[in-house]
C-alpha cells in the first residue's frame, strides 16, 4: 500500500537520499535503521509531502502524492514527531482532538462525533485519565502515547513514527514499541526509524538500514542485522550473541571484550 | 492493552490545575454577561448627569417599533447618542480587535509575546496621523490617512517579510521591526517640522492614543473593517491550534499552515490597522488581555478567540471611562493601558508558567 521507488532528495548539492525504494504492506511492522545524519528523518518528509522537492515517487494505494494534496495525504498517512511542543499549553485531550481535523469541513471545528473518536483513541492507548493534563507536564512515554492517540484519531492506515524511543527510559522505550508492533498486529502499517538495531530486530517484520543516504540493506531482522553489518552501519566491531532462540540479538563492541 | 500504565507514579507529583478551571462555554457567558454590564454602567458616567430611567428611555426610543413620549431633555438625548454611545461602542471594539489580534499573531507566530503591531500596523498608522495632522486635514481625514497608511506599512511588511531567505516568520517579524522603525522616524521627521504652537501638541496627543474624537459618522465607517478582520479570526480559531504546532506537524495533521496564516495574518492586521486608526497608539491590551485569558480558558483558540474579544472589549472600555471621568482634562488612554499593562505583564511572568498556562 505505500511503495517508495528510487526516491532522492537533496539540499542543494548535497545528496542526502539517493534512490531508495520501499515496498510495505498493512499489518507490517518496518523500521528504518542508520546512525545519525543518515536521512531517516528527511525520507519521513518527503513520504509525507512536507519535503517536495524529490525525485523518484512515493505512492499510497496505488495513487502518486504528489497529485494528492496536504489533505488527502494525511487522509492516509500519520506522523509522530520526535518531539511534539506547541508553545502553548494544551490538555492531552485537546492534542488528541487535533487529529481529526484532517475529516473536518474546510472552516468547521471537531464537534460530538470527534469527540467520540477522541475517547476512542485514548482509551486505546490507555490514557484516558490523562485527558484534562498539560500535554507540557506530561513525562516522555505519556507524550508519545498520546500523539500516537493523535494519529489514531487521524484514521490513517499508515503510521510514521520518527524515533518514537529516542527520548524514553528502558521501561518506556518498551512499552512504546510494544504498543507500535501491537497497531501493526491490528492491520496498521507502522514505519519507525530508530538507531537501536536490538530493539529493531524483537519488534520489526523488515529492517531498511540507511547508510548516508541509501539503501545499505534491507530484509528481514535476521537478514539484515549481523555483526557485520552493524559494522558497516555504525563503524563498531561487534561479536553477535543470539539470545532466546534467535528472538533476541546481543551486539557487544568488541572493544570490550 | 497492560502496558500502558506508564509511570505511574509520577502523576501526584504534577499539581492538576485543570481541573479547577471552569468550563469554557460557563466563562463565555461570564464574560458575555460582564461586558453588558460595563456598557449600561458607562452609559451612566459622564459629567452630564442623566438618570437610569431616562437612559433606558431614551436607548429603547432608537429601537424599532418603539415609541417612547420624551421624559428628559433634548441634551440628555445628545449626550448618550451622539457622545457616550460612539464612545462606548468604539472603546469595546478597539478592546476586541486589539486583544483578538494579539491573540492571532501569537498563535500564528507561535511567540506568546507577539502583540498587534507585530507588523507595523501602529508604526503605519501613527505616520499617516501624523502626516494627516500636519496637513491640517479633518479628524476624518486624520482616521482615513491612519488607515491607509496602516495597512500599506503591514503590506509592505508582508512582501518584503516572505522575501526574507530562511525561515519565513522571523523573517516577517524582522520585517515588522525594522519597518516600524523606519516610519518611526518619518513620524519624528514630521513632529519636527509641524508647528510648535497647534500642530505639534495635536500629532503628539494622537501618539498617546484616546478615544476622544469618536463620533458616529467614524464608528459606521470603521465597524466595516473592524467586523471583517475579526471573521477570518473566527474562522481559522480550531486551525490556528492545529499550527501552532509547528508546519511540518501541521501539514501532517492535513492543515495548510501557510494558507492558515495568511488569512489570520490578513484578519489580525485589518482589525489592528482600523483600531489603531481611530485610537491612536494603545500599547500593552494586545499582549495582556489575551494573556489574562489563556489563564483564565487555556491554549484552545475555539474558547481563546471568543473571550480574548469579549475581556479586551470590557478592559478598554473600563480604562476608557477612568480616562475620560478621573479628572476634569481626559488622560490619553495609551498612557492608562500601559500604566496598568505593564505591572500587571510583570506579575504574569513572575509567576511560573506565564509562557504555557
Amino acid at each position: 500500500m505505500l511503495e517508495v521507488k528510487d526516491l532522492s532528495f537533496s539540499y542543494g548539492d548535497r545528496l542526502i537520499l539517493s534512490d531508495i525504494s520501499l515496498k510495505a504492506e498493512k499489518g507490517d511492522f518496518v523500521s528504518v535503521l542508520g546512525s545519525n545524519g543518515a536521512g531517516k528523518s528527511t525520507l519521513f518528509k518527503c513520504i509525507l509531502g512536507i519535503l517536495s522537492g524529490y525525485s523518484g515517487t512515493v505512492s499510497v494505494d496505488g495513487q502518486d502524492t504528489r497529485t494528492m494534496s496536504v489533505r488527502e495525504i494525511a487522509r492516509k498517512i500519520a506522523y509522530i514527531p520526535q518531539m511534539s511542543a506547541s508553545a502553548f499549553n494544551y490538555s492531552v485531550q485537546d492534542i488528541v482532538l487535533m487529529g481529526t481535523t484532517v475529516g473536518l469541513r474546510a472552516l468547521g471545528s471537531p464537534g460530538r462525533e470527534e469527540m467520540a473518536r477522541v475517547e476512542e483513541a485514548m482509551e486505546r492507548m490507555g490514557i484516558s485519565h490523562l485527558r484534562r493534563r498539560c500535554f507540557h507536564h506530561l513525562s516522555g512515554g505519556e507524550k508519545q502515547l498520546t500523539v500516537i492517540a493523535r494519529a489514531l484519531a487521524q484514521q490513517a492506515d499508515i503510521l510514521l513514527l520518527d524515533e518514537p524511543c529516542s527520548a524514553l527510559d528502558f521501561g518506556n522505550r518498551f512499552r512504546i514499541l510494544n504498543v507500535a508492533k501491537s497497531l501493526a498486529v491490528d492491520g496498521y502499517l507502522v514505519i519507525q526509524t530508530t538507531h537501536d538495531p536490538e530493539g529493531a530486530y524483537i519488534f520489526s517484520d523488515r529492517i531498511m538500514a540507511l547508510r548516508s543516504g541509501t539503501v545499505f540493506a534491507q530484509g528481514t531482522p535476521e537478514e539484515v542485522l549481523t555483526s557485520e553489518n552493524i559494522r558497516e552501519l555504525y563503524g563498531v566491531s561487534t561479536k553477535q550473541s543470539s539470545i532466546f532462540d534467535d528472538r533476541v540479538r546481543v551486539f557487544t563492541p568488541d572493544a570490550i571484550l | 492493552m497492560e502496558h500502558t500504565d506508564i509511570n505511574v507514579y509520577e502523576q501526584e507529583n504534577i499539581p492538576d490545575r485543570e481541573k479547577r478551571r471552569l468550563s469554557g462555554g460557563t466563562v463565555l457567558v461570564l464574560l458575555a454577561v460582564v461586558l453588558l454590564f460595563s456598557v449600561v454602567f458607562s452609559f451612566s458616567l459622564g459629567r452630564y448627569p442623566i438618570g437610569l430611567r431616562e437612559l433606558i428611555g431614551i436607548i429603547l426610543n432608537r429601537l424599532p417599533f418603539v415609541r417612547i413620549e420624551p421624559f428628559w431633555s433634548g441634551a440628555q438625548e445628545v449626550a448618550v447618542l451622539n457622545i457616550r454611545m460612539p464612545r462606548i461602542f468604539m472603546a469595546v471594539l478597539v478592546g476586541a480587535c486589539l486583544s483578538a489580534a494579539g491573540a492571532a499573531y501569537q498563535g500564528v507566530f507561535q511567540n506568546p509575546i507577539a502583540a498587534p503591531d507585530i507588523l507595523g500596523a501602529s508604526a503605519g498608522a501613527g505616520f499617516g496621523a501624523a502626516l494627516a495632522i500636519f496637513l491640517g486635514m479633518s479628524h476624518a481625514g486624520v482616521t482615513l490617512l491612519a488607515f491607509v497608511a496602516s495597512l500599506m506599512t503591514v503590506f509592505l511588511v508582508f512582501v518584503i517579510g516572505n522575501k526574507v531567505k530562511g525561515e519565513k516568520t522571523l523573517g516577517l517579524v524582522l520585517a515588522g521591526i525594522m519597518i516600524s522603525s523606519l516610519f518611526q522616524s518619518g513620524t519624528s521627521f514630521i513632529k519636527l517640522a509641524a508647528d510648535p504652537n497647534n500642530k505639534l501638541p495635536a500629532i503628539t496627543y494622537w501618539l498617546m492614543g484616546s478615544l476622544s474624537g469618536a463620533d458616529n459618522d467614524e464608528l459606521k465607517f470603521i465597524v466595516w473593517p473592524m467586523l471583517l478582520g475579526l471573521l477570518p479570526l473566527w474562522l481559522m480559531r480550531w486551525r490556528l491550534n492545529v499550527i501552532t504546532m509547528g508546519d511540518d506537524e501541521a501539514c501532517s495533521l492535513g492543515v495548510d499552515a501557510g494558507k492558515v496564516r495568511l488569512a489570520v495574518v490578513f484578519g489580525a492586521s485589518l482589525a489592528t490597522a482600523a483600531s489603531v486608526s481611530v485610537s491612536g497608539m494603545i500599547g500593552w491590551v494586545g499582549l495582556v488581555i489575551p494573556h489574562m485569558t489563556r489563564r483564565l480558558v487555556g491554549s484552545d483558540f475555539r474558547v481563546l478567540m471568543p473571550a480574548s474579544i469579549l475581556a479586551g472589549g470590557t478592559f478598554m472600555l473600563l480604562v476608557d471611562d477612568i480616562s475620560r471621568t478621573l479628572m476634569t482634562t481626559e488622560i490619553p488612554i495609551g498612557i492608562l493601558t500601559a500604566a496598568i499593562g505593564a505591572p500587571f505583564f510583570l506579575l504574569l511572568i513572575i509567576r511560573r508558567d506565564a509562557w504555557h498556562a
